[in-house]
């Protein structure tokens, strides 16, 4: 009969938090940026220049339909034979953001296309700035409804990001696999790190919807 | 030490290493669909029980890693006290997942079923089984082929994760053959090019027919 071992998971501890506050920059580093590359991105298809067109929707078809792990093979291991190197975090940031980046631009360019053309006509009939329009007209509610896309978007790059351990980045799943090779707990480590994550998750989605009852609430009439 | 270049051969071996990686999406895809279906009938179940167990299944699977998952199953089997086998791992480990995440997709097709249906079945004298199996599923099958088949493109390059605890599938047997020839930039874009070959077929076909069927709904 197996029997549990807590006690060295719990000496390491430190190490772990350690590891779930770099989970949580990396994350969060990677939405922001990613957040601005898929608005790039969306504005980019709306572009009178096909090839540009063309480019980024290769982009987000070749990233949606190959495995994170592999890309992050790819840009660790493969970049620097084209002479660009660079450390696992950094390597690690730069899978995150690219990844995010192709899942975002289609959720953004859904949100700007459930704007009607008639809610602009009627802010220039107002006498709102183009600033403004784009802003309170277009951005606005636009964000609102891809609101939750986005956000579990965001919690799935944070699950996501686990992966980046296997190029030893120093995260939280890395914190873990060097806790479980001193200790040999294999065990009890990753049921301790699965309950982090979990916490995580279910800590970003509170945070989320607060900030959506913050941000958003103004009334819907449709 | 030996390096063998990148050649036509070693672009095979990755190539016919695709196969691992289709056998355990398809065990998976199996495995998933009925555990799926299970989780999604407990979910919209009238008792209190079956629809909090499911709900906590759905939750924990969809809130942690599939890395983590993956390392739960592969280091429990040995606590309880099988033989560590990443290929069963593997296995058990997707199968879980899809069943959680298929269970989430088609609990929301069968509630987008009008509750009318339901009251007709039942006005009819249809029992639960009957209602379900001649009324409900036939119903939410068609909105939920959609989503699934966008599922399995999420399983399939899910699988690549095995090769995280060993098991030699695509991305394995990428690795492999890098530590070999250290010609990683064609090795990884190989293996990339062999998961879009499989992936992107799918995603346009769930692309098309969810667009076919939102045109059939709206008129």
């Amino acid at each position: 009969m197996y029997t549990f071992n807590f006690e060295p998971v719990l000496a390491g501890f430190d190490k772990l938090l350690i590891g779930a506050w770099v989970t949580v920059q990396l994350s969060c580093a990677a939405m922001v940026l990613g957040l601005i590359l898929s608005i790039l991105c969306a504005a980019g298809k709306t572009s009178r220049v096909a090839p540009l067109r063309w480019v980024i929707d290769a982009y987000i078809e070749i990233i949606r339909n190959t495995p994170f792990l592999v890309q992050i093979f790819f840009i660790f291991f493969g970049l620097p034979a084209l002479g660009i190197r660079l450390s696992p975090n950094s390597a690690a940031l730069v899978a995150l953001v690219v990844n995010f980046g192709a899942y975002g631009t289609e959720i953004i360019r859904a949100g700007i296309e459930s704007i009607q053309k008639g809610q602009v006509e009627a802010g220039t009939a107002l006498g709102l700035s183009k600033l403004q329009i784009f802003r309170y007209i277009i951005m606005k509610p636009a964000l609102r409804t891809v609101y939750p896309a986005l956000t579990s978007q965001f919690i799935y790059l944070m699950l996501t990001s686990s992966v980046v351990s296997a190029i030893s980045a120093d995260d939280l799943a890395a914190a873990g696999n060097d806790l479980q090779s001193a200790t040999f707990a294999s065990f009890e480590v990753y049921i301790v790190i699965t309950a982090m994550y979990l916490i995580m998750s279910i800590g970003f989605s509170a945070i989320f919807s607060m900030i959506e009852k913050a941000a958003f609430r103004y009334p819907l009439s449709r | 030490m030996l390096i063998r270049p990148f050649g036509i051969n070693e672009f095979w071996i990755i190539v016919m290493a695709a196969q691992w990686t289709i056998a355990l999406s398809a065990i998976a895809f199996a495995g998933g669909g009925v555990g799926g279906l299970l989780i999604a009938l407990a979910r919209v179940s009238d008792a209190r029980w079956p629809r909090l167990l499911a709900t906590g299944f759905i939750r924990v699977f969809q809130g942690t890693p599939l890395l983590m998952q993956l390392f739960l199953v592969f280091f429990g089997m040995n606590i309880l006290g099988f033989a560590i086998n990443p290929w069963i791992a593997a296995a058990v480990a997707l199968t879980l997942h899809a069943s959680a995440f298929l269970g989430e997709i088609w609990r929301g097709c069968i509630e987008a079923i009008p509750p009318g249906q339901r009251e007709a079945a039942t006005a009819l004298g249809l029992r639960y089984f009957n209602r379900m199996r001649y009324i409900i599923l036939p119903q939410a099958s068609r909105i939920a082929v959609a989503p699934t088949v966008g599922f399995l493109v999420q399983l399939i390059k899910g699988t690549s994760l095995a090769a995280i605890i060993g098991f030699t599938e695509l991305t394995r047997q990428g690795q492999i053959i890098n530590n070999a020839t250290f010609s990683p930039f064609m090795v990884f874009g190989t293996v990339a090019a062999v998961y879009f070959v499989l992936c992107w077929p799918l995603s346009l076909l769930a692309r098309r027919m969810e667009v076919k069927f939102s045109r059939s709904t709206t008129r």
